[in-house]
């Protein structure tokens, strides 16, 4: 009998370990919990399974599985992971001098998976983010979107779409105003870089319409052409255009350019929102924007103000928020949103700005951003209000897999800095030619 | 003819007279901390008009005189101190126009004063003083082996004149790798950087020999101010971020003696008992330095250890080379605090610390009878994100009446 418990015991114990951390069910209770979609729970539960979630609610409205592993997070403050619509972690790079743009080059060529940036960016309750090539350029290359995940290689952070050419979800990065006016090749005033940009979408309907005319015979069909299949996928559509743009008349060449070609368009950074926030909404242009502690530092940037996210929001613009990490810190990405808040953005635009609002920027609102029964367990815990300078974010966790315990000493570290804790990596906009 | 000079003469005194006159101010705050003594519940300050802290006390015990302007406010504090800035040397734009905290045609250059470049009408001078920040120790930045002089201003007053505490206050003097990449490579390793500052110590001694035993030398700007700081008259801020540099740093000061300011300083928590027992103050990095280069070893806690280990320090904004342009001094000192630091030592290093660190303290750094009237009004704790700072005087004179 005592044999027959041990055996049981061992068996069970071993199922267990053979499970994935993935594939247990665990239900998380007592928090607040903002789904982001619907009213904030106090008191709620969520159950996590097979890396996605089972359900959300308020305790006693909510089946909790009786095999459920229960996780006690009373007190705290639980939300959907942060998604970062324009960061420089990871240690890529983009189009070099060669050429104003590089519509071929793909910065998931160039992610060091390794990269410490990226455990930072988690400790900051980043859980995705759509990591840029370096610019300066009026096109500086394709972005890619990743889930930080724990990574031997890049393919166990990027995320499949099977619309596109290369199958990995990612956008187009553009500029426009003073980053990228340089010498030749590149542009010297602003109407030629919309010429030059004009001239690349042109190019590519063309292409566009040569493969729509071949149709299903391949001997008619155009030659490959890689600088133009991802311009021919975004004027589909399927490929989102991140637009670097800082000066009102910059933001407005922007939505005129969408309106000729009709791609699908972000504007990224966009200091000058504030004067032409009708505008942006009139043209249902969301909007990725930054906070900066102090204007300045470039002549387009002397109107980075807190007021952005506010005006958008009463324009009834869509508004996200970006690190542009290393401008700004990932570990600090809450405190962005803060300052929204301090010029009165809402709170509730604020927390849907860093989650959903910028899930939909990226074509990722059905997986990630909130939330919701079937989308990806991607959540943080918070032991704090989410815009109070004392909250700490003490998990962070992507698929159902805890990423970072603030309270794991192995992990501590990353998000407050210290002895041979970084490797010193990261993106300096300044030394490489103040490119944004 | 006459007539008119002479009017005009009495119209500018006149409104010379209206510029330094302050209107009589009752400030009243649900919490005080004067930053001398505890805080007080339901205080008031009195703001006389010559600019200066008439009473303070509680609202029960004090009464406003009639005629007094009322401001309220959830939380008061004393103006806030930057202890190392290098606005109104340092402009909004980033041009060329406005960038006059490095110069680079030589690599030692103690003799450039910062009242030569301070521009009191700096954007970003402004932008501080709307944030609370009535005081900053500015000049010129790190980067050069000597890149000039240091002064306090308050952040208000339309020349450098008007707004100068101290002309000059320190000798800016950089460590590290830095100083290669400004000056091409000459000095291009540690140890030739730290040989280039000996033989310039050695000089200022020799040429303070000469000076003493009366063989008057002919004037020399940089040996002048050498000799300035080799008597401890003018202090000598060694910027030095990694353990090599701070021990060089220190090592420079035992030979020659002179006061020794730290800046920056990202690795003092790995030489926490010899900084103690060297007695240095450390105007630690700004807490959000970004993590690279000799930075890369940053730590959000170090101002809690240095705290802990009882090593003076201040807070600063220090010198950025793009966006944003400058760093907000306490929001620096909030990270601080939200990682280990007690909220008190950091408000005080803000104010009163800061204060006597830069040895202003008989004017500003506390709400006490006597002192300027620099005071600053919150909506909150000082340190959250989301509280505003809707009044900002300085010397008396309301300089910000706008929640911002």
């Amino acid at each position: 009998m005592y044999r027959l418990l041990i055996l049981i015991t061992s068996l069970c114990f071993g199922m267990i370990q053979g499970l994935s951390a993935q594939d247990q069910t665990i239900a998380f209770t007592g928090a607040t919990i903002y789904p982001i979609s619907s009213e904030p729970i106090q008191n709620g539960v969520l159950v996590i399974r097979n890396g996605k979630i089972e359900s959300v609610g308020r305790e006693g409205s909510v089946r909790i599985p009786r095999n459920a592993h229960v996780i006690d997070v009373s007190g705290k403050i639980l939300m959907p992971g942060l998604v970062d619509t324009h960061s420089h972690i990871g240690g890529g790079d983009g189009g070099d001098r060669s050429s104003a743009l590089h519509p071929d080059v793909r910065i998931v060529d160039a992610i060091d998976v390794r990269s410490d940036t990226f455990k930072k960016a988690r400790t900051g309750g980043v859980t995705v983010a759509n990591v840029m090539p370096g610019s300066g350029h009026l096109l500086s290359g394709q972005t890619i979107y990743l889930k930080l995940r724990d990574a031997r290689t890049v393919y166990d952070m990027i995320i499949q779409d099977p619309a596109l050419h290369d199958g990995f979800a990612g956008g187009i990065k553009m500029a426009n105003g003073t980053n990228p006016l340089r010498q030749p090749p590149f542009p010297g005033t602003r109407a030629k870089s919309a010429a030059m940009q004009r001239n690349l979408f042109i190019e590519a309907q063309e292409y566009q319409r040569r493969i729509a005319e071949a149709g299903n015979d391949a001997s008619k069909r155009p030659p490959r052409n890689l600088r133009l299949e991802p311009i021919v996928e975004a004027l589909e559509g399927k490929r989102i255009v991140h637009f670097h743009t800082h000066r009102h008349d910059d933001i407005l060449t922007v939505l005129r350019m969408k309106r000729e070609f009709g791609f699908r368009v972000v504007l990224h950074h966009v200091t000058d929102a504030w004067l032409v926030a009708d505008e942006i909404a009139a043209a249902g242009v969301p909007s990725s924007i930054i906070v900066l502690d102090t204007p300045g530092g470039k002549l387009e940037a002397i109107n980075l103000l807190y007021k952005s996210g506010r005006y958008l929001e009463q324009a009834g613009a869509d508004v996200s928020f970006h690190t542009d990490d290393g401008v700004t810190d990932s570990r600090l990405f809450f405190r962005m949103a803060a300052f929204a808040v301090r010029d009165g953005m809402s709170r509730e635009k604020a927390l849907e700005a860093l989650t959903l609002a910028g899930a939909r920027m990226l074509d990722l609102q059905d997986r990630v951003g909130s939330l919701e029964r079937g989308k990806d367990a991607d959540f943080i815990i918070l032991n704090g209000d989410p815009f109070s300078v004392y909250t700490h974010v003490e998990q962070t966790w992507i698929d159902g897999v805890k990423v970072f315990d603030r309270s794991n000493p192995d992990h501590l570290p990353f998000a407050t800095g210290g002895h041979e804790v970084y490797r010193g990596d990261f993106f300096d906009h300044y030394s490489t030619g103040g490119m944004e | 003819m006459r007539y008119l000079s002479q009017l005009f003469i009495l119209s500018i005194v006149l409104f010379g007279f209206l510029e330094v006159s302050s209107a009589q101010i009752a400030v009243k705050g649900d919490k005080i901390f004067t930053m001398a003594g505890s805080p007080i519940e339901f205080g008031v300050v009195l703001v006389s008009s010559d600019g200066k802290i008439e009473r303070i006390g509680a609202q029960s015990t004090v009464t406003i005189p009639e005629g007094y302007e009322i401001r309220k406010a959830a939380v008061i504090t004393p103006g806030i101190i930057d202890t190392r800035s290098v606005v109104g040397l340092a402009g909004i734009f980033n041009i060329d126009h406005d960038q006059d905290q490095l110069e680079r045609s030589n690599p030692f250059q103690p003799e450039l004063r910062a009242i030569d470049a301070y521009n009191a009408r700096e954007d970003l001078v402004v932008w501080l003083r709307n944030l609370g920040i009535t005081t900053v120790h500015t000049g010129h930045g790190p980067g050069a082996l000597a890149s000039g002089q240091t002064m306090i201003a308050k952040t208000w007053g339309n020349t450098v004149e008007a707004a100068l505490v101290d002309s000059v206050t320190m000798v800016s003097f950089t460590l590290g790798p830095s100083v290669s990449a400004n000056f091409g490579g000459n000095p291009g390793t540690r140890s030739r950087a730290v040989a280039m500052l000996r033989a310039e110590f050695i000089k200022a001694q020799e040429y303070q020999n000469k000076v003493e035993s009366g063989q008057n030398p002919p004037r020399d700007l940089k040996m002048e101010t050498m000799v300035r700081v080799l008597k401890r008259e003018v202090r000598a801020m060694i910027m030095a971020n990694r353990v090599t540099e701070i021990m060089a740093a220190l090592r420079l000061q035992r030979e020659f003696g002179f006061e020794l300011v730290l800046e920056g300083a990202a690795e003092s928590y790995l030489l926490l008992d010899e900084l103690k027992e060297a007695g240095v103050h450390i105007i630690l990095h700004p807490t959000m330095v970004r993590t690279n280069g000799e930075m890369t070893n940053a730590a959000f806690t170090t101002a809690a250890r240095l705290y802990e280990a009882g090593i003076p320090f201040t807070f600063q904004s220090g010198f950025e080379s793009y966006v944003p342009k400058t760093r907000v001094v306490h929001y620096e000192a909030a990270i601080a605090v939200a990682n280990g630091l007690p909220f008190d030592a950091g408000l005080r290093a803000l104010t009163i610390d800061a204060a006597r660190f830069l040895g202003i303290s008989d004017r500003t750094g506390s709400l006490e009878r006597g002192k300027d009237a620099d005071i600053v009004l919150w909506e909150g704790d000082p340190f959250e994100y989301i509280s505003r700072v809707c009044t900002v005087i300085i010397n008396g004179q309301i300089a910000s009446d706008t929640c911002r």
